[in-house]
């Protein structure tokens, strides 16, 4: 019987009352509402420290804690209980959505200064923290699905918070029917488990794993992953992301870094038990996930715009993750890893490049940048301490958490393990170039900017949120993977150990100098590509291979080519059909019945003598008649 | 005499008061309205809090003889299918007269007669829903037609004489297919069990298979007609780009109920094999329609077009549950049928307040509305939230189960319906982003936010929208063991969890 | 002479009343017309009588002039009405029934 706890609640309904109330109140809570939102967020981090402090102190089997709240939907068999989960797994989601979210919130509050609705902008974060700790804390997919479809919603309310510029508002939109799609596999694998297992709750569903047929979970498995790949921004559903970098950088850093975008993890994670016993899902899920690790990688090294480029960063990360998750037992537990650690430096980059932003009056393209180390001194060195911490040096943060995907990819066994060892391998070497090109492009080399201002160092306010996080990801890999921490604390929720190990292929020592080495070729290519001055544009002749990365490799044309205008073509021709065939059918009554009466009104034309004559016609008709009938 | 009647009759007294009474002064006639639908919504909450919830069987029933030649009665009783439908006319007719305060000013006969038009029709349609007697149904389900014809003929806008005739001779059609239906049933029970027009007797009949499948036909066109169901929906978007927001609220979000309310109380009762035999092909029609109308509506350029073909989708989804025969697909589907009530009712009123501030129904001469009058924009941004089925507003609910429950009968229908809530994504998010984000349109600079009346009148409607999201166990608790009865008496039971426990 | 030719003369001016209706335009002759086919009726009436050898047929007859009475006497009134408004007693110009 799991524990239970009152306070589980309050994460959730203390930023949706937060939300609920700026939004009501309107203008005049613009002087207070930024406050009240950063409170809000640091007391729901308050509170799911004390809850993991109690966890900690509890042992393994007694650390899940459950919290009932009411009955939401009960008809016939179906019961779904608005209730909370709060386990291993979930509690690292929501240290890092209150701890990444609280720092945003204050980074946010000097970011946002200038802007006239900051007030709105806050009420959309803390919707959005209310509705991600949902996701997390749900206890059935159901639940899930609620926290899901709000994280969108705030998502899009983000995206699209300068909507008066009519591409951030497309931007918005696409984003959201794009998670739409993903949407509909994460119902459609409810309703596949609810006629499979009479349940939608995780524990309803683990307990009879066992009973299903493996079709019925592999069909599962597979819409979990279309859910996880909409949000995720996977393949193919991925072309969202880059165009989501349209709302303000601090909701790219949580929502499209951190947070939002690694639920995909956690769905594939949390439904382990699914994924685990569906070998064509998870083999499926290693494919997007390989997929995707290179597809971001690639366009992340053409973009000159430094948010889109962080942004196909994120998508070749979580790329990582999917993949991990995909590799079994020991493989979530170090998608986790990946993801905590991920949060600190992606979300540190964010912010960072929020600040040079802010520094350079919102410019983004990274041509136009240049030694702006000298300037932003403090912006520069935390940047640089993340950077260190994507690109796997150790001992940054993602050394340890990427080399234990490189490692577990390599052992995956047979030619499969191989495939994806390289794959990884390639992937952090992308990495290495991409990231060391942002870093140059940015920080070094020539002043490329066109007016005479130098940018100046962000106030203070946003710049303790950027330090706390890239101290995070200097520290953060070590303290998860010391004596492997987190693999056991997840133990009771993804069973790692369960999976009787088919010896190593490669040790982790090799798969440290391997990636370490594939690491160093890719920061020497940036180098020595980007190590002269660089001219303020982007150059025009470019190989076939940059052409298609600048254009993300025409993933929008191909959705354009492929839904887009077959849909338009389509809506307008049933338009046509609409009109021409149905309702023309009913206009056809109509005018059939219209002329028919028009002919015959033609007899009645008014002369006397024409209707005498019709009624001596009509009587000998009539003596005819009776005449052959009696005759 | 029971509550029931009392709640019926209470409008026609206030029309006949208000016809009869020569007033001119158009602020108390409207004053006069609103105090008579608040009355009747009042009585009829108190009708629900005395509603026995446990109970299948009909309650408040009276039946009193009424053409003792041919045993028809006045027969009147509800269970919690006709309960929440109930409700769901007399809340949102308060509403409405709150809300389209000036729209009949304009009209063709003046104040008096839209209000009187507006009481009577609210009789009718508690009468069509509370009716025990097939006669009496179909003499509201008609009667009914009158008013609205008048109300869209006589106050709509542009094409409105044309939309009306259409609406009504559509109708007539299907009410005629119906006629012919009860008659023949009602000579069938003479044969049997003695001429009666009485629903439970006739619920027992013994009917060959043949003659049921027709009558089953004849009523089932009149309520795809009514409903609409697709391809016989082409008069709704003409009636609802006609109407008044006002009558379009009546006219979509409970006049169409009949339809599916119909289907429920007479095709399925009263037929069960035949509903049966035909369930493959309306499952067809109805995952037809949620397909083609959420395609047309992202087609379309008028805002009323667009919720009345949105409403065609949402139609399709409450006929799919019906007829999947499960009990999560029915109570569902009831469900649904209060939920489309409310969200459709906040998207026109808002839609109706957008327009005459405006004077366009084209969704691209608004935009930037969320700048200029915010509340009107949050208002509309949540109901279309709703209306695409948004987890936590109340839409989501009704949607999720209607396909649950359709899945576990029928899992490929269910299968095309799930790619219906994408499609909703687009026919939403593009007026949205069109009438409320970008750059603010000429000409709509100056646009006056909701005032107060508008703000107490769509105020209610966005809390039911919110609360049924997160609670709707009060509602569902009402409709869980109608819903269970119908699944059962037509001869199904729920398919069982494919592995056992 | 055979009492058959009776009818036939009853016959034949019911056919030339008939055709006098049909084909004539003037509203005074249209209106004799009528008469006399009406006259050809009472002709068979009154020799159907007398085949039958009962009054029958006779009482029928008189009924009949009395109808055409009446009848002359509104049919007489409309059509100089019409006269007077229209300048004429053609039947085809009283036509405004035809909207």
């Amino acid at each position: 019987m799991l524990q239970t706890s009152a306070n589980l609640a309050w994460l959730i309904a203390l930023p949706l009352f937060s939300s609920a109330i700026l939004l009501l109140i309107g203008k005049r809570a613009n002087s207070w509402g930024h406050v009240m939102a950063c409170i809000v967020s640091a007391s729901t981090f308050t509170i799911g420290l004390v809850e993991f402090f109690a966890m900690q102190s509890r042992s393994a089997e007694n650390r899940a804690v459950t919290q009932k709240l009411f009955t939401w939907i009960s008809v016939g068999s179906l019961n779904v209980d608005a209730a909370l989960l709060l386990d291993q797994l979930s509690i690292c989601f929501v240290l890092l959505i209150t701890g990444v979210g609280t720092l945003i919130h204050i980074y946010s509050i000097a970011y946002m200064s200038l802007d006239l609705d900051r007030r709105r902008f806050f009420a959309y974060l803390n919707l959005f923290i209310a509705a991600m700790l949902l996701l997390v804390l749900g206890d059935s997919y159901l639940n899930l699905y609620v926290g899901w479809e709000g994280v969108g919603l705030a998502s899009y309310l983000l995206i699209g918070f300068w909507n008066q510029k009519p591409a951030y508002a497309t931007a918005a939109k696409k984003a959201f029917v794009a998670n739409r799609v993903g949407d509909a596999g994460l119902s459609l694998a409810i309703m596949i488990a609810f006629a499979t297992f009479g349940d939608v709750s995780f524990s309803g569903i683990k307990e009879q794993t066992e009973l299903a047929s493996t079709t019925q979970l592999t069909a599962i498995g597979l819409m979990l992953l279309l859910a996880a790949c909409g949000k995720s921004a996977q393949f193919p559903l991925q072309s969202w992301l880059g165009d989501a970098m349209a709302g303000p950088t601090p909701v790219s850093a949580l929502i499209h870094a951190a947070t939002m975008v690694t639920a995909g993890v956690y769905l594939i994670t949390r439904s382990n038990f699914i994924f685990d016993a569906a070998p064509t899902a998870q083999l499926m899920v290693v494919i997007v996930g390989g997929i995707t690790l290179l597809f971001g990688a690639i366009i992340g090294t053409a973009k000159d715009d430094i948010k889109k480029a962080l942004a196909a960063s994120t998508m070749s990360q979580i790329g990582y993750m999917i993949l991990a998750t995909g590799l079994g037992p020991i493989g979530y537990a170090f998608a986790i890893m990946h993801l905590l650690t991920h949060g600190f430096f992606k979300a540190s980059m964010f912010l960072g490049a929020g600040s040079v932003m802010h520094g350079m009056k919102d410019e983004v393209n990274m041509r136009r940048y240049g030694g702006i180390g000298k300037f932003m001194p403090i912006t520069a060195l935390t940047f640089g301490l993340a950077y260190l911490a994507i690109i796997g040096v150790p001992p940054f943060a993602g050394f340890y958490s990427k080399d234990k995907i490189i490692e577990t990819a390599f052992n995956a066994g047979g030619s499969k393990g191989l495939l994806l060892g390289i794959t990884t391998l390639l992937g952090a070497m992308i990495t290495a170039f991409y990231m060391t090109r942002v870093v140059l492009l940015t920080f070094f080399g020539n002043e490329r900017w066109g007016h005479k201002d130098e940018p100046a160092e962000s106030p203070a306010l946003m710049l303790i949120p950027i330090g706390l996080l890239s101290v995070g990801s200097v520290v953060s890999g070590f303290f998860l993977a010391r004596g492997e921490a987190l693999v056991h604390w997840l133990e009771p929720v993804v069973n790692p150990l369960k999976e009787h190990h088919s010896g190593e292929f490669l040790s982790p020592i090799i798969v440290s100098l391997l990636t370490l080495t594939a690491v160093i070729i890719g920061i020497s290519i940036a180098v020595n590509k980007y190590r002269s001055a660089q001219a303020d544009l982007a150059p025009e002749k470019v190989s076939i291979l940059t052409t298609a990365a600048r254009k993300d490799l025409f993933q929008d044309s191909i959705n354009e080519a492929a839904f887009m205008r077959p849909g338009q073509s389509l809506v307008g021709r049933l338009l046509k059909i609409d009109y021409l065939v149905i309702d023309g059918l009913v206009r056809a009554v109509g005018s059939v019945s219209l002329t028919a009466a028009n002919k015959l009104r033609t007899l009645q034309n008014g002369y006397v003598r024409s209707y005498a004559l019709m009624m001596v016609i009509g009587a000998l008709a009539l003596i005819a008649v009776i005449w052959s009938v009696t005759a | 005499m029971s509550l029931l009647t009392v709640i019926g009759v209470l409008p026609l007294i206030g029309a006949i008061i208000l016809a009869v009474v020569p007033s001119k002064n158009s602020e108390l006639i409207k004053k006069f309205a609103l105090g008579v639908t608040l009355i009747v919504a009042v009585i009829s909450i108190l009708l629900a809090t005395g509603f026995d919830k446990a109970d299948t069987k009909m309650q408040y029933v009276q039946s009193n003889s009424w053409i003792s030649s041919f045993n028809i009665n006045y027969a009147v009783g509800i269970d919690g299918i006709s309960l929440v439908l109930i409700l769901l006319a007399t809340i949102l007719l308060p509403i409405v007269v709150l809300a389209t305060w000036n729209e009949s000013d304009s009209g063709r006969w003046g104040v008096k007669s839209f209000y009187v038009l507006i009481l009577a029709l609210e009789t009718l349609m508690i009468g069509v829903f509370a009716a025990t007697d097939l006669f009496l149904f179909y003499v509201f389900f008609e009667a009914m037609l009158i008013p609205i014809y008048f109300l869209i003929g006589g106050y709509g806008s542009g094409n409105r004489s044309a939309a009306a005739i259409k609406f009504l001779l559509y109708s007539l059609f299907g009410g005629l297919l119906m006629l012919a239906s009860i008659i023949g049933i009602y000579v069938i029970s003479g044969n049997q069990i003695g001429a009666t027009f009485d629903l439970a007797q006739l619920a027992i009949l013994e009917i060959d298979n043949q003659t049921e499948n027709f009558l089953f036909l004849g009523f089932f066109i009149a309520f795809a007609i009514k409903a609409p169901l697709w391809p016989f929906h082409t008069w709704l978007p003409d009636a609802a780009k006609s109407a008044t927001p006002g009558t379009s609220v009546l006219l979509l979000g409970v006049l169409d109920k009949v339809g599916t309310y119909g289907m429920i109380r007479f095709c399925i009762e009263l037929f069960p094999d035949a509903s049966k035999t035909f369930t493959p092909l309306i499952i067809t029609l109805a995952v037809i329609s949620i397909i083609y109308g959420a395609f047309m509506a992202i087609g379309q350029s008028d805002i009323k077009g667009l919720i009345a073909f949105t409403s065609i989708s949402h139609f399709g989804f409450i006929t799919m549950g019906i007829f999947a025969m499960t009990s999560q697909g029915m109570s569902g589907a009831n469900l649904y049928m209060v939920n489309h009530g409310f969200s459709t009712a906040a998207l026109f009123l808002i839609a109706g307040w957008m327009m005459a501030r405006r004077g366009s129904s084209t969704i691209s001469d608004f935009g930037g509305l969320q700048r200029v009058t915010p509340v009107m924009a949050w208002t509309f941004f949540i109901a279309g939230m709703s209306g695409l089925a948004l987890p936590g507003l109340s839409s989501f609910v009704s949607e999720f189960l209607v396909l649950v429950g359709t899945y576990t009968r029928y899992p490929v229908a269910a299968v095309i319906g799930t790619l219906g809530i994408v499609l909703a994504a687009l026919y939403i998010l593009i007026p949205v982003q069109k009438a409320l984000q970008g750059p603010t349109t000429p000409g709509n600079e100056n646009l006056k936010d909701l005032n107060i009346r508008e703000k107490i009148a769509i105020a209610p409607v966005i809390l039911v929208i919110v609360i049924m999201g997160f609670y709707p166990k009060p509602v569902l608790d009402v409709i869980n063991p109608t819903s269970a009865q119908v699944v059962t008496n037509a001869g199904f039971t729920d398919p069982l969890a494919q592995v056992s426990k | 002479m055979a009492i058959a030719n009776y009818l036939y003369l009853s016959a034949i001016l019911f056919t030339i009343g008939a055709i006098g209706v049909v084909v004539r335009r003037n509203s005074i002759v249209v209106f004799m017309c009528i008469e006399l086919m009406l006259n050809a009726a009472n002709l068979a009436f009154v020799t159907f009588a007398r085949i039958n050898s009962n009054l029958e047929g006779q009482v029928v007859a008189f009924f009949t002039m009395v109808v055409a009475a009446c009848e002359v006497v509104v049919g007489l009134a409309i059509i100089v009405t019409i006269y007077r408004s229209r300048r004429s007693a053609s039947v085809d110009d009283a036509s405004l029934l035809k909207r």
